[in-house]
Formats: structure tokens, sequence, C-alpha cells
């Protein structure tokens, strides 16, 4: 059927692009990983070395272990970054799904405000939130936290949402209608797993600057219990000595989840994109 | 009892004006289509009857009932789409049980239903498969069969065949023809193809841009069209206007003549040159010039006629219909 996918050459030479951009991606993590593994010293003699014999350590890791709550930080970070992602997607595709479906007055309006907060930074309002936050008493909280996800994510997420649900078809949702199902079983059960691939893509969108953000948890809860990863691993940077053992085991570990979720969002994408849904 | 009955419904999105004044009557058990050319509003039309789209003004009678505030779930109607919009998650069996698990009918009942509207439509053999492993007159049985087992009192059709390859269609159409004799419903039935209004319909309303030009069966329309634009949309091939100058009556008006009432005549007054022959074996269709008016004529037989050809036709003056300046009949 089609031509180029069998002609030989241009198979190896597609594979060959892709294979050349996955070892780009995947070098500095690669280097991140070997590393963590290594003596300080071969860290700094021989920083694109395997660990060898000599070389191989694990004083990063105990370093990590024995420095404050490092799972407790693990756990916080993951709370926050699921739920706000959680938020992020239900109102971001129920907000999408008023936008497209219904014609009210200032539907239009209401869209532009809403897509409004892509361009503008978050962390200009960085000193009302807190204000805000102090007068709620939700600092040192994670909900401080998700809250601010939530409403950083939404913009984009109802932007783009929005777009993908205007082209679901009028039909089905009638169908549903006639069919007596109610607005909510319509939106749940026939729009969102159609939009299912852009749902994941907004996900992935989201994920990494929650998971990486240091900026807010620094700002609205500092506090011990209350630290996610990034900022709790920040006692190893000093101003004049960085631990980088310590480091490099931190965000070794910090990875894992980020893979986990993202390998479970990309499945989702691909498998939307595959199904062949029926329109 | 009037299955459906619209009185002075109008619809309008924003400032555009969609349904003008439509009122009509649908009798127990008629079969009506809705005909007209894309983006007259036939669909809007159907939305309203069945309550997906609020008319602006006017009443909506189903079986004897005011159902203008009533939910398109409660108004015994059941809809099938062009795009058949099946439930991709749901089997075929889901798909036809949805609605009278929605109303909460008891087990076998709905068991019962489904038995019959899948032998009816041949759909047995394909109960547990999910719409994406179906072919699409498959899924057009499908969608007529979710219909079915609701028993409307109205069924609403919006172009159900146009996704379908031609052989099917035609087949489908003859289904759809003995579905109505077998259930005894009454069925609206949109379509923008004369054809399928023709062969199907026990009464046809013409609709051109938003209101209604003519309500009949398809015989007193064909026979005894309202005005021009009835006259020229049903028949295929369709009727030939002329000015009534080139027949020499030195009028302003139109005249109007079917292609089948052209016959050659050494002495017709109309003088032709052929710029295009179709032989169907049975007829055979002649296109040609009468001065720059293009003309076609269906004699019936086979003909030895080619392109370049002059030839004269003639016609039955009580054959002929004549339309005003406006598209209106003269009679
Ligand atoms: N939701 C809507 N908003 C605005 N205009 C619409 C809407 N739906 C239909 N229309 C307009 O109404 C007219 C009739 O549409 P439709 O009923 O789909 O025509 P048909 O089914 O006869 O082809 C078209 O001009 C279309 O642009
Ligand atoms: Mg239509």
């Amino acid at each position: 059927m089609n031509k180029a996918r069998q002609n030989p050459f241009n198979t190896a030479a597609m594979h060959g692009a892709l294979i050349l951009y996955t070892l780009i991606a995947l070098f500095p993590v690669f280097v991140i990983l070997i590393n963590s593994f290594k003596t300080r010293r071969a860290i700094f003699r021989e920083p694109l070395a395997l660990p060898s014999a000599d070389s191989f350590s694990l004083i990063g890791y105990e370093t990590v272990m024995k420095q404050g709550d490092f799972f407790l930080y693990f756990q916080n970070s993951m709370i926050v970054t699921v739920a706000s992602l959680f938020f992020v997607l239900l109102f971001g595709a129920m907000a999408a799904y008023a936008l497209s479906e219904y014609q009210f007055r200032g539907n239009l309006l209401m869209g532009l405000y809403l897509a409004l907060g892509i361009m503008i930074p978050i962390r200009i309002g960085t000193v009302a939130i807190l204000e805000m936050m102090v007068a709620t008493g939700l600092v040192n909280t994670l909900w401080a936290l998700i809250l601010v996800y939530t409403a950083q994510g939404l913009p984009l997420a109802v932007f783009i949402l929005s777009e993908f649900m205007r082209q679901v078809s009028d039909d089905l949702k009638n169908a549903g209608r006639i069919d007596g199902l109610s607005e909510y079983t319509i939106f749940f059960r026939l729009v969102l797993p159609l939009v299912r691939p852009a749902m994941a893509t907004v996900a992935v969108f989201n994920m990494i600057p929650i998971w990486n953000d240091l900026w807010f948890p620094l700002i609205l809860a500092p506090a011990e219990e209350t630290k996610t990863l990034t900022l709790g691993s920040q006692v190893f940077i000093g101003q004049f000595v960085t631990d980088w053992n310590a480091v490099l085991s931190a965000l070794s570990m910090a990875i894992l989840p980020v893979l986990v979720l993202y390998v479970i969002f990309s499945r989702q994408l691909i498998r939307g994109i595959t199904s062949g849904a029926v329109k | 009892m009037t299955a459906l009955m619209l009185s002075n419904v109008n619809k309008s999105f924003g400032n555009v004006h969609v349904l003008k004044d439509i009122t009509l009557e649908v009798e127990e058990g008629e079969f009506v289509v809705f005909v007209g050319p894309s983006g007259c509003g036939k669909s809007t039309l159907l939305r309203v009857i069945a309550g997906l789209e609020d008319a602006s003004s006017g009443e909506i009678n189903i079986g004897g009932q005011q159902v203008n505030l009533v939910p398109p779930s409660k108004r015994g109607i059941a809809m099938v789409f062009q795009s058949y919009a099946l439930y991709p998650h749901l089997s075929v069996r889901g798909n036809m049980t949805l609605a009278l698990k929605q109303e909460k009918q008891s087990k076998a009942m709905i068991e019962e239903r489904v038995s019959i509207a899948s032998r009816m439509l041949n759909l047995e053999p394909y109960l547990d498969r999910y719409p994406s492993e179906l072919s699409g007159g498959q899924r057009q049985r499908v969608a007529i069969g979710r219909a079915i087992v609701r028993k409307p009192k109205l069924f609403l059709f919006d172009e159900p065949l146009s996704n379908l390859d031609a052989a099917l269609r035609m087949n489908t159409r003859i289904e759809i023809a003995n579905l109505h004799r077998a259930l005894d419903a009454s069925m609206i039935y949109v379509t923008h193809d004369q054809t399928e209004a023709m062969t199907l319909a026990d009464k046809i309303v013409v609709l051109r841009d938003g209101r209604v030009e003519q309500i009949g069966s398809p015989m007193e329309l064909y026979n005894n069209p309202a005005n021009q634009f009835v006259a020229g949309f049903l028949g295929s091939p369709s009727m030939n206007f002329l000015p009534e100058g080139l027949l020499g009556d030195g009028g302003q008006n139109t005249i109007g003549i079917r292609p089948e009432d052209l016959f050659l005549a050494d002495d017709g007054p109309l003088a032709a040159r052929v710029s295009h022959v179709e032989k169907l074996g049975g007829d055979t269709n002649v296109i040609a010039k009468v001065h720059d008016q293009s003309v076609t004529a269906r004699l019936f037989g086979q003909h030895a006629i080619s392109e370049g050809q002059e030839l004269r036709f003639t016609y039955a003056a009580e054959k002929a219909y004549r339309f005003d300046a406006d598209g209106q009949r003269l009679r």
C-alpha cells in the first residue's frame, strides 16, 4: 500500500534517525544514572565512564537516605503531581465541554478569559497567592501547591481540550440524549473516551513542570513535612560545596516516577490514536 | 390521530433565520419525506422535532401532546443519524438496549425486543461485536435496530443512506420501505435525493431555504407542482424551462416541459442542435441546444441520434406548465 514504508532504504533511514534522536534524548539521563553510582573523584575525572570496580560507590544514595525524610518528600511530590493532574484534567475537560457544547451568553468571552492564562505566567501573582494562602491558612499544606498547579494547568487544558471536543460528533451526543442519557453520562462515557489522546497530551505537558517546580514549594510549603522532592534535594546544593553524589542520586530516583507516569499516559495516547474510533 | 403537528415553527441561530413558519402534519402510520437541497434546514427541522434544538417559536405536537418543553428521550421518538452515531464503547446488543435500560424496562422485555429487531434486520450473528468491527451497511442496520427496539411513536431518519454505496443504497431503501409496512409506524425521512423521496414517500414535503414550498403525494407534486422550484426539483432528468419568447408566444413567462413530454417531429416548434446523447437501452436521453437554452428530451426506446445533428421537437400544450417571473405557477 504505502511504497515509502516498504522501501528498505527508507526504513533504515527512518529507524536511523529515530535511534539517533533517542540516543540524544536519553544521553543526559544516562550520564546522571552512571555518575550517581560513582565516587566523587571518579565523577570529575571521567564523567562519561561507566562505574568500574574501583569507582563504584553507593555513597550518594546513602547520603540521600540518611539526610532528611527522602521518602516523605517523594510521597509529597507524588501526591501533589497526581492530584494536580487529576483536577486539571477533570475541571479542564468539564470547562472545555461546556464551552464547546453549550451556547450561552458570553461563551466566547469566557473562552478567551480562560485562555488568557496561557500567556500570563502564574508566578507574577506569587505575592498575592501567598497572601491568599496565609489568609486561608493553607500555607505549608499540600493543598496550597495542588490549588496553584491546578490553576496553572487549566488554561492550556481548556484550550486544547475544547478544540478536540468540538470535533466529537454531534450525532453521537444527540443519540445519547435521545436514548435518555444525562449530560454527565454523555460527557463521561461518550465524549471523554474519544478525547483521551488529548487528555494524555495535556497530562504529559503539565506533569513535568509540576514535578520539577521549585518556586512554589519553596514559597508556599517549605515546612519539613510538606517538602517536595525537588525542594528536598536542594539541601545537597550549597553555595560553596555541592554534594554531587547526593544530587545525582536524588535526581536518578526522581526520574523514575515521572518515567512511569509518562509510560502510562503515552500508552493512552497511542491507544487513542490506533483504536480506530468510530466517528 | 396525527402523529406529528407543527404549527408556525421558526428557528433562528443568532440572527440567521433557518426555519421559517413551518406548518405541517404527519398522520398516524404515514411515511413522510422532507426533501430539499443541502443547507435548506432539513436536519435542523428534524432536530427541532426531536427536541435536540429548541424552536424559537411555534408549537410542536407529537401524538396529540404538546412537546415543546419535553426532553428528547420522553418525546416517544427515535432517530437514525446520517453518521450512524453508534456508541463505540458498546457492543451491538449494548447499543440496542441502552435506551431501554435507561427507561428501566424489565430484562425479559428488553431481551424480546432485541431478538425481534435483530431477526428483522439480520443482525443476530453480530450482536456481540463492536461497531468498529462492522461494515457500513451493518452499522446502518444497527442504527435502525436501535430505533426499532424503542417502539417509538415517530421514527426520524436523517439522510440514512447517504454514506452507503449505490448498490447498498438501493437495497436499504427497499428494506426501509418493508420496515415501514411491517411496523406500521409513522416515519419522517429526510433526504436531498429526489429519487428516494419519490420512491419511499406517502407524502413529500419540499423545503427550500427553511420554507415549505409544497406538501403532497409524490404524484400530486409531480403532476401538479405549485411553483418552478418544485417542478425542477422532482423528476430525473429534471424539467426543462424555456422562456416563452422562444416558443413564439412573446410573453415574459417561463414554460416548463418534462423531458418525457418532448417528442421528435419534423414540423415541431423547437429547432434544436444535439449536444450530447445518453443511450440507456430502454430510453434515450437527448441533450440539445435550443438557441442558447439547454433542453433534455427523454425518448422511449433506442434512436440513432448523434451529436451535432439538427432536430425538431414538439410537445403537447396541455403537458406544459407556465410559471411567472417569480416562479409561481400560472394556471
Ligand atoms: N448550530 C447551528 N448554528 C448556526 N447555524 C446553523 C446551525 N445548524 C445549522 N445551521 C445553518 O442552518 C442551515 C440549515 O442547516 P441544515 O439543517 O443542516 O441543512 P440540511 O440538513 O438541509 O442540509 C445551514 O445554512 C446551516 O449553516
Ligand atoms: Mg442535513
